[in-house]
């Protein structure tokens, strides 16, 4: 009896490694499936938002929105995976998820070591510091000694310490891996300040009982490029996310939008033409139909109108886009396509 | 006639080196056993064998390091609270060490308070007074019966984080000050001939001992006794004295002072610890208490009556006759209590206690993305530790156990 149980235990777990799948074919793994499986974080404003009625939106969330539409020409298609930060490149490396899109820094060590794969950056953020009007503060720089609401597991946690250690300032961290237990401390007045990147604390901000009593603090001390990431070993799946993500930064570069894209199907523009497949093979090579972008723009719009939806100034977010970062290069920013040829 | 029996008795009595047939084997039961156990042998080697080499194939696939070198590169990351030393420059093997000494730290203090709420409580449950039994039976049935992970959350948001802010800290003579970022204390700092005063414990402590094992070896020869502990705790408290007052009195205190954002100086523990201890002392102290009080019921009562119709007193009849006889029915449930109280306090990552489970298995996983080292790491600590505590407790009950003549 006792053999037969261990065998059958054995066999199980067998099995149950055998399953896991191969890196390679994660498209014909999507097609298959009907669903493209995309990881999100636990809901936040502006970037992966859920609605009451149990639907995602936000600037990754079209990230997601975009690969579905460009795949099954249906923006729907998507299981969104809400896992904390602790878990996600597990999750991604043993193939639960697809694709990861939910404000994730890229840095060498997570490029190189964990088999991991960024396909571009959607939003270039930094580090900052929210503190409450009340305590007088106006700078990082005095902030030696406070005690400081953190994130576990972040690149935020090293960015901290680095910059009190650079600063020669002392610091005590209050530590959790669940942002919702950090913004409670914070309120509840169980650190000076909280810190993330910058485009989180003004998201988490606008969800604050009282958003003015709490103000952000002008420094940036870090560079927080964000973006949708990819496994190691499927390089073809790795481009299609990385070339919606440019294709949608091109189109508003070229002033295509979701409500111009069919007029936009003539146009005498030989990029436009390349861009939404009417000449060129752009798409052949990936697997993909060559007006894949159409689908994209027609379902989910261009780099703009997604901004501006979702972290724009007129959102409870409002992250003013005009000199900052995010704006297009002509724009006087550095976001910027390569070309769609 | 007996030429003609004895041939059938030859053929009767075979000879013992004739070949076995295959069915002897089958129905032998030590053959048959240790085919069975080879063949379990081979499966379990052999399904270890293929989960290592699965996973390192498929790490190695996906580009994923494997191995331990990743303990020499510096963490970068702070660390609230630390019992042993720590920078932010510091290797990841030492937070490996900060998170087992954080995590001892809990489990330890842990284990004294979780242990001595729960005697207390055990026998305030066999109180004859109502009131007392009462109480002490609601505290049981209400704190055992709640998930730990919730008090654990409640302790630390509805107490320890609803405390005043520093500037308006409570005061408690001027000595501790507590508030919502934690509880202060003065740190002594030894000066110059402080090993004095520690040489002279250590020798205040052996001679308590000795002290204790002549009184006993007295009682034993003679009958007459000798309160051993009384002059035992005496020595251990006035010896050092001595020592201290005619060295000089080589102590300092650090005190803690309200400077900027916060105290500084001194000694201190974040509200997360105070809530994790707190949480997790109560809770196992309701377990201890009905262990507490089983054991003593399961004294038969006729005992206790045959001590007194022999005119024991009865503080000695608890100590010489019911907790003796107990103590067999309380130790080997009270060391699962000790282990899962050393393994909840892995909850301490709910809120942020920077324990084994929080620095190691969350925040240097993250960092560092090497998850199987890690998590194996921290399994081996656990199964150590829980090891370690049975094998001591254990022998304590194997030195105890009813000998039966």
């Amino acid at each position: 009896m006792r053999i037969g149980v261990s065998l059958l235990v054995a066999a199980a777990t067998i099995l149950g490694v055998a399953g896991t799948a191969s890196a390679q074919q994660t498209l014909q793994q999507v097609r298959d499936r009907g669903s493209l499986n995309c990881q999100v974080g636990l809901p936040t404003p502006g970037f992966y938002a859920l609605a009451a009625n149990g639907t995602w939106s936000g600037m990754d969330v079209d990230m997601c929105r975009g690969v579905a539409a460009a795949i099954f020409n249906d923006p729907s298609k998507v299981q969104y995976q809400s896992v904390t930060s602790a878990v996600r490149f597990t999750s991604l490396a043993n193939g639960e998820s697809d694709m990861l899109s939910r404000t994730t820094t890229w840095t060498a060590v997570r490029d190189g070591q964990l088999g991991l794969e960024f396909a571009g950056v959607n939003f270039y953020d930094g580090q900052g510091f929210v503190v409450p009007r009340a305590s007088n503060i106006t700078s990082a720089r005095e902030l030696d000694g406070a005690t400081i609401c953190v994130l576990t597991g972040t690149t935020t946690e090293l960015n901290l310490a680095d910059y009190f250690r650079a600063n020669n300032m002392r610091f005590t961290a209050v530590t959790n891996e669940n942002v919702n237990v950090l913004v409670e401390t914070y309120l509840g007045g169980g650190c000076d300040a909280y810190t993330n990147d910058k485009s989180g604390l003004a998201a988490r901000r606008s969800a604050f009982p009282t958003p003015n009593d709490h103000m952000i603090l002008p420094e940036t001390i870090s560079k927080e490029p964000l973006g949708p990431v990819v496994r190691h070993g499927d390089n073809n799946w790795g481009d299609i996310v990385r070339w919606v993500l440019f294709g949608m930064i091109e189109a508003e570069e070229m002033g295509v939008t979701s409500a111009n894209v069919t007029e936009m199907l003539r146009s005498p523009n030989p990029g436009i033409k390349r861009l939404l497949g009417v000449e060129g093979n752009v798409g052949q090579g990936m697997g993909l139909p060559n007006d894949f972008m159409v689908r994209v723009l027609r379902h989910v719009g261009n780099y703009g109108e997604i901004y501006e939806r979702n972290v724009g100034a007129n959102t409870p977010i409002g992250i003013p886009r005009e000199r900052s970062l995010n704006a297009l290069w002509t724009n006087g920013g550095i976001l910027y396509a390569m070309p769609f040829r | 006639m007996s030429q003609i029996t004895a041939p059938p008795t030859t053929v009767l009595r075979r000879p013992v080196t004739a070949p076995m047939r295959l069915g002897a084997f089958v129905n032998d039961a030590t053959v048959r056993s240790v085919f069975y156990q080879a063949v379990t042998f081979v499966c379990v080697v052999g399904l270890i064998w293929y989960l290592v080499s699965n996973t390192i194939t498929n790490m190695a696939q996906r580009g994923m390091s494997a191995g331990f070198d990743f303990l020499d590169v510096s963490a970068g990351f702070n660390i609230a609270f630390t019992l042993i030393p720590y920078r932010e420059g510091d290797s990841y093997l030492r937070v490996f060490q900060v998170g087992i000494a954080n995590t001892l730290l809990v489990a330890v203090i842990g284990v004294i308070f979780a242990s001595i709420l729960g005697l207390v409580v055990g026998l305030a449950r066999l109180s004859t007074n109502w009131l007392i039994r009462t109480l002490a039976r609601w505290y049981i049935e209400i704190l055992r019966n709640t998930p730990l992970l919730l008090q654990i959350i409640a302790w630390y948001f509805g107490v320890f984080n609803l405390l005043p802010l520093p500037r308006a800290s409570i005061d408690l003579g001027g000595i501790m000050y507590l508030n919502n970022r934690g509880a202060y204390f003065p740190s002594p700092v030894p000066e110059d001939g402080f090993g004095l005063v520690l040489l002279a414990l250590l020798a205040a402590v052996v001679g308590a001992v000795l002290l204790h094992i002549w009184a006993r070896r007295r009682l034993r020869d003679t009958g007459r006794a000798f309160p051993s502990g009384l002059a035992g705790a005496a020595l251990i408290i006035l010896l050092p004295l001595l020592v201290f007052q005619a060295s000089g009195a080589p102590l300092a205190w650090d005190w803690p002072v309200l400077r900027g954002f916060n105290f500084r100086g001194g000694f201190s523990v974040p509200p997360a610890f105070c809530a994790l201890i707190v949480a997790l002392s109560i809770y196992t102290s309701c377990f201890i208490a009905e262990i507490v009080r089983a054991g003593i019921q399961s004294v038969g009562h006729g005992q206790t009556e045959a001590a007194r119709a022999l005119g024991v007193k009865p503080s000695r009849t608890m100590r010489f006759i019911i907790l003796p006889q107990a103590m067999r029915v309380i130790i080997p449930p009270l060391i699962s209590q000790y282990l899962n109280l050393t393994k909840n306090s892995s909850l301490a990552i709910a809120i942020g206690f920077p324990d084994l489970v929080s620095v190691w298995m969350n925040t240097s996983l993250n960092q560092s993305g090497r998850a199987i080292p890690i998590v194996a790491m921290t399994m081996g600590f656990y199964c150590a530790v829980s090891l370690g505590v049975s094998f001591v407790l254990n022998l304590y009950n194997r030195r105890i156990l009813l000998r039966e003549r």
